[in-house]
């Protein structure tokens, strides 16, 4: 692998500018990382040659990463990579260092003779990074001179993904560094399709779409990221429950199991049908629909004891899924930051008094 | 399906003195917001955008200017609890 002008020395600690040490791009060497196999020389030294077939661990490691589990170390080095056998008219594709971003890319380079030039995003995605402009002009910049591109291909032009654009001011690249930028398609998976229309995407590559598989992948993130406060809820009642405060069972437990499902699960996949746009509002909708089946399984007012009871569960639950579900705009592609800050100026109140009306009747209906 | 969030809340806005019409800004917009007339740009669906910042970092006139950024509650709960801009300030948890 390419990190810099040391490049023909081994990656880390010798032969490094002080420029090239800010950029800490040497993470750890991936010499023995399964996907590489051997090296391509070339004028500014050793390129290290990557597989395009995943393996199982790399499958694996995807799913890891969508349940949160060492998300944050899930990364490539930074610098350049070959596909197959590269010379200096190949094209040069870029992309995070996240390793879910480079092992899409590489899949998809199967066949081709491809550099990678993978950026410093701090082992976050392409679209993300840009959003933070990791993924950007200066990082790209900078990375061109690194690898001393210009010494690698003789043409003067980078594709970059199209989510990488936020980030990244194609004019100011050219002007800094004498590369075209390209934008590609949005899916890595239409890679060929654009080669062969000669660098062109068509309207369909370039737009993003959030179908049912999409959102469903990205459920687990949600759950995720609520398994700690639930966890500390669950510590709480079972030592309210050894102090003979409150009595624990299946039936209590189970709406509020059903009401964090709908919120972070359900709502999400169901997104584009249930009716109105605030996301919040669909969870909420969701989490009510959730309560009124909870309060007929339990044969209604007669079962739930009073009506403070019924009262807590119709106030709190759908107020969970709201909340739930509110937090999905992060995940999903279309929902701007003006929307969502006006969205959160009605549902956060509203959530707010939802959870303590719940609260309040519970407390009533105990005492 | 086209997903469509809450109307008329973007921010986005295009000059039409300083568009030449390159048409850089509808090869990076990911929901068909732009679209083009006689070699001018056009916003043609104002509540698909998703204020990503894309078509405004690459335009070279300086001809369209959106408050980008990321549209993400969790994101808004914590800029407003720290007083910084919202950002998917990642520690395990973000997009």
């Amino acid at each position: 692998m390419i990190t810099g002008e040391g490049a023909s020395k081994s990656c880390c600690g010798r032969g490094l500018s002080a420029v090239e040490e800010q950029m800490s791009s040497c993470i750890q060497t991936p010499a023995g990382a399964h996907w590489s196999k051997g090296t391509i020389d070339t004028p500014s030294g050793k390129v290290l040659k990557i597989s395009t077939e995943l393996e199982f661990r790399d499958i694996s490691g995807s799913w890891k990463a969508r349940w949160g589990i060492n998300r944050m170390r899930y990364t490539v080095p930074p610098g350049l990579y070959g596909v197959d056998n590269p010379d200096n008219t190949s094209p040069v594709f870029v992309t995070a260092n996240y390793k879910m971003s480079f092992d899409r890319l590489r899949k998809e380079l199967a066949g081709l003779n491809a550099w990678i030039m993978v950026l410093d995003t701090k082992g976050i995605n392409v679209w993300c990074a840009a959003g933070k402009g990791t993924f950007g002009t200066a990082e790209l910049v900078r990375r061109i001179a690194a690898v001393v591109l210009s010494r690698i291909v003789s043409h003067r032009t980078i594709i970059l993904p199209q989510l990488g654009a936020p980030g990244v001011s194609a004019h100011e690249v050219r002007r800094q560094s004498g590369f075209n930028v390209v934008y590609g398609p949005v899916r890595a998976s239409d890679i060929k399709a654009f080669l062969k229309a000669g660098m062109k995407a068509t309207r369909e590559m370039r737009t993003v779409k959030f179908g049912f598989v999409d959102r469903l992948v990205l459920t687990p993130v949600e759950l995720a990221g609520i398994w700690k406060p639930v966890a500390i809820i669950a510590a709480a009642l079972v030592i309210a429950a050894m102090t003979g405060l409150v009595t624990v069972t299946f039936s209590g437990l189970y709406p509020f199991a059903g009401a964090i499902l709908m919120g972070a699960v359900v709502a999400p996949v169901l997104l584009p049908w249930i009716p109105g746009r605030a996301f919040s509002w669909k969870g909420w909708l969701m989490g009510f629909l959730w309560t009124l089946a909870v309060l007929r399984l339990h044969g209604g007012l007669a079962q739930t004891g009073t009506i403070w009871n019924m009262s807590a569960l119709l106030f709190l639950l759908p107020a969970i899924s709201a909340f739930l579900t509110m937090n999905f705009t992060g995940a999903s592609t279309y929902t701007s930051l003006s929307g969502v800050k006006k969205e959160m100026r009605f549902a956060v109140p509203v959530i707010i008094v939802l959870a303590v009306a719940g609260i309040g009747s519970w407390l009533i209906g105990r005492f | 399906m086209k997903h469509h969030y809450l109307k008329n809340v973007v921010t986005l806005q295009l000059d039409d003195d300083k568009c030449n019409g390159c048409g850089v800004c509808l090869n990076v917009c990911p929901h068909g917001v732009l679209g083009s007339e006689e070699k001018k740009v056009q916003i043609v669906d104002r509540n698909a955008c998703m204020e990503c910042g894309a078509c405004a970092a690459n335009c070279p006139f300086n001809a369209i200017t959106v408050n980008a950024g990321v549209g993400c509650a969790a994101a808004i709960i914590k800029g407003a609890l720290t007083g910084r801009e919202p950002s998917c300030g990642c520690g395990e948890n973000c997009c």
